[in-house]
């Protein structure tokens, strides 16, 4: 073994932010005044100095190759000093005080691949799971359908042509990385076949203890298979959340035919207005259809339309919704109302419709 | 030898489209054979429609217990330059600010020991380094100490915190979020990186109530910046903005507060502060003409988290007000508490959301020592199901 000749240093956190600030931002840091999105993809902030503070903001598909960072590197160093940051959804940001470098430094990214946009009333990145590139959970492949989606939802995410904020999502599992639960439209890989057990190789694989407690639902026991200790699963309770997969390792659920995504819609995290909420199921499943997923293009672009063309001004998708009651929703998208949009989990009652307080239909 | 390169006519459709392209991020990388091999897995996964990762292994660097994520193919026969595709989390910077210095040097790195596939960034927040064989991880590792970078979280630990941009960039930042996000990470370095907890715990830090990184949905623990006095209006600009008509003063502010508590003339803005309950919206729809208030904190919820497995939460309050100042000895003190007790009585893979749904809200804030108000709650309970203690035994005690 080699023999180590530096102190090996652990521990030792993240580097320090301030390190990475732009003079500008050092300055004025705590003391801004307000700020204005000047047109799409640009946000100036203002200092109680009166500093200006330009922010382009541009997209990246998340999953990012060295040659691109490099590239951001370089741009940072013609526009703004090599002072660039990330966005909790996954755009990069360039931070400029030399308003004249704004349509030039938009023009070069335009060039490289990478538009500017995403703020204000619009469509921004789409938060989302590693997918097939990564996981070894996925019902769905992540980065191709969110590149299927964003090609069609494009003039969005260019123009703040809508009524309010609309953030997307998307988990590959129920797992949730991308916690999608609380999104104006997530979409959510699901698989939908019963697990598979390798009884030959569970017994050496799993503790069977562990994997009968990881059930939410008690649907695993454990039994004994061709001699062999493994489990066994009982089909009627198993609502496929692949938790037993995610303990143990010879249970399979991946199927090529019944993976696929369900979709869900009305939630938010901001406190603006109305307070944080889940989002709620709208389409049951939608089939897996590489490379461009259309049926899961389609379903999204129409909830999209439909809000687009009824939520007030301010109103996120689930403002929208709660103002005009579900039945609405159901009707205006054309969604069919299904026996699994109804809960049937713990505290399901809760979401049951406990009034008569209704929207009765003239006689037809 | 020379490296096979793979067809991919599936991914290729993926390459066209305004949109940027992953597949074209991973054709700029495909001269490392890793990646090149990852492209041809990732296209018969196209093909297949199944994933082709099988469970990661344990993996890792000397002296730390996560940071580190196993990866292994299924079809390694066909793909073996990714047969190994270990992922590295690496602790991002409080913000998620770089210079180009600084990206350059985590570039080498990558180019040298991985893959040079990345995520910018992660769910959580980390840099993600995506791709590298058990071998490099101490090597990588040491690089990128040395060059002044540490492993993020993973498992049943703290995981890596995150915030907003906060006061760097935003005058709605109420409290200095980067600066208490590096706090944190550096104080709890060791339960960062040494599993000992009974599942993962989330820190998340917004600024405001509009919490850009939905510390409410996606943190264990969120710390969400507010104020208690009043609003600070401008009138002139409010006018400037009904001037302006982009929105109408009364249908689209006004009528939009949660409590009702402004009013308009046509000429003045009235807000009734005392049932502000700080939504953001009118501010959100006039930063020029609305400000926050000077007497500023934060509100603390707990318990948010995904379905797995006992269904999806969201974070509720556990302090309604708390100032946040240096060296956050309040905030230190609430999730130590937190963390010995859950640490203590929570069940294998129990968040401590549903440790609190398990043990109940008040006795869980009896045992971590805060007193139960009203603020914590939507309402009073509904049902009589109470489990009322002996007083006479406490007298006693």
């Amino acid at each position: 073994m080699a023999v180590e000749t530096k102190e090996r240093r652990t521990d030792i956190g993240p580097p320090h932010y301030e390190q990475f600030l732009p003079p500008v931002i050092k300055k004025n840091y705590g003391k801004w005044k307000y700020h204005e999105i000047v047109k799409p993809g640009v946000l100036l902030t203002v200092a109680e100095s009166g500093d200006k503070l330009y922010s382009v903001r541009a997209a990246t598909p998340r999953l990012m190759s060295i040659e691109s960072i490099r590239l951001f590197a370089d741009i940072a160093d013609e526009f703004c000093g090599g002072f660039l940051r990330f966005t909790s959804r996954n755009n990069v940001e360039f931070l400029l005080t030399d308003e004249s470098k704004i349509d030039p430094l938009i023009a070069r990214l335009k060039k490289e691949g990478y538009p500017v946009g995403g703020m204000g009333p619009s469509i921004t990145n789409i938060v989302h799971t590693q997918g097939w590139v990564h996981c070894h959970s996925a019902a769905s492949d992540a980065s191709g359908v969110v590149k299927a989606l964003m090609d069609e939802l494009f003039p969005h995410f260019e123009k703040m042509d809508l009524p309010g904020k609309l953030r997307i999502a998307f988990a590959c599992c129920l797992n949730m990385c991308g916690a999608v639960h609380c999104s104006d439209i997530a979409i959510l890989g699901v698989h939908t076949r019963l697990p598979v057990v390798s009884h030959a190789k569970l017994g050496s694989m799993c503790e069977i203890p562990t994997t009968v407690a990881s059930c939410p639902t008690g649907a695993i026991r454990p039994a004994t298979v061709d001699g062999k200790p493994s489990v066994e699963v009982i089909a009627e309770q198993c609502m496929f959340c692949s938790n037993c997969f995610t303990v143990c390792p010879a249970i399979s659920l991946s199927d090529a035919e019944k993976d696929g995504c369900s979709i869900w819609v009305g939630g938010k995290v901001s406190n603006a207005r109305q307070e944080p909420m889940f989002s709620k199921l709208a389409i049951p499943y939608l089939p897996n259809n590489p490379p461009r997923w259309p049926e899961v293009v389609a379903a999204v672009k129409n909830l999209v339309e439909v809000y687009a063309k009824h939520a007030r001004k301010f109103e996120r998708m689930g403002e929208w919704i709660g103002r005009v009651g579900w039945p609405k929703f159901f009707e205006l998208t054309g969604i069919p109302f299904t026996k699994y949009h109804i809960d049937d989990f713990t505290h399901a009652g809760e979401s049951f419709k406990r009034s008569a307080h209704l929207r009765q239909k003239k006689g037809e | 030898m020379a490296d096979q390169k793979r067809e991919t006519p599936r991914l290729d459709q993926l390459e066209s489209g305004p949109w940027p392209s992953f597949v074209k991020e991973l054709k700029k990388s495909r001269k490392n054979p890793m990646t090149e091999d990852l492209l041809g897995q990732l296209e018969r996964s196209y093909e297949d429609k199944v994933v082709h990762w099988k469970h990661g292994g344990l993996v890792g660097v000397k002296g730390y217990g996560g940071g580190v994520i196993g990866r292994y193919s299924d079809v390694a026969a066909e793909f073996p330059k990714c047969a190994e595709f270990h992922t590295m989390r690496i602790n991002q910077p409080a913000g998620w600010f770089y210079t180009s210095t600084v990206l350059r040097k985590i570039c080498d790195i990558w180019e040298k020991h991985g893959s040079g596939i990345t995520n910018m960034h992660g769910s959580t927040g980390d840099v993600i380094l995506l791709g590298t064989t058990t071998p490099e991880l101490e090597p990588t590792f040491q690089e990128l100490t040395a060059a002044g970078f540490d492993l993020g979280g993973s498992g049943s630990a703290m995981r890596t915190p995150s915030c907003c941009c906060g006061m760097s960039r935003c005058e709605w930042a109420l409290y200095d979020t980067m600066a208490l996000t590096h706090d944190l990470t550096m104080t709890f370095q060791d339960e960062m990186h040494r599993p000992a907890f009974p599942y993962k715990f989330k820190i998340k830090c917004s600024g405001c109530p509009n919490d850009c990184v939905a510390s409410i949905a996606r943190a264990d623990m969120s710390i969400i910046g507010t104020w208690r006095d009043d609003i600070r209006i401008d009138q002139d600009a409010v006018r400037a903005y009904v001037a302006a008509g982009t929105f109408d003063m009364s249908a689209d502010v006004v009528d939009r507060c949660p409590t009702r508590c402004m009013h308009w003339d046509g000429k003045k803005l009235g807000i009734d502060d005392s049932n502000c309950v700080k939504c953001m919206h009118c501010i959100n729809a006039m930063p020029k003409a609305l400000r926050p208030g000077t007497d500023r904190g934060a509100v603390i919820l707990i318990g948010s988290k995904a379905p797995i497995m006992g269904g999806a939460l969201l974070s509720s309050v556990i302090v309604p007000f708390l100032k946040i100042e240096t060296p956050y000895d309040d905030i230190k003190e609430v999730t130590q508490a937190i963390w010995d007790l859950w640490a203590e009585h929570g069940k294998n893979r129990e968040r401590v959301g549903e440790f609190i749904q398990r043990i109940g809200l008040g006795s869980f804030l009896e045992q971590i020592g805060l007193e139960p108000c009203p603020e914590m709650v939507m309402q009073p309970r509904t049902n009589p199901y109470i489990f009322y203690e002996d007083e006479s035994e406490n007298a006693e005690g």
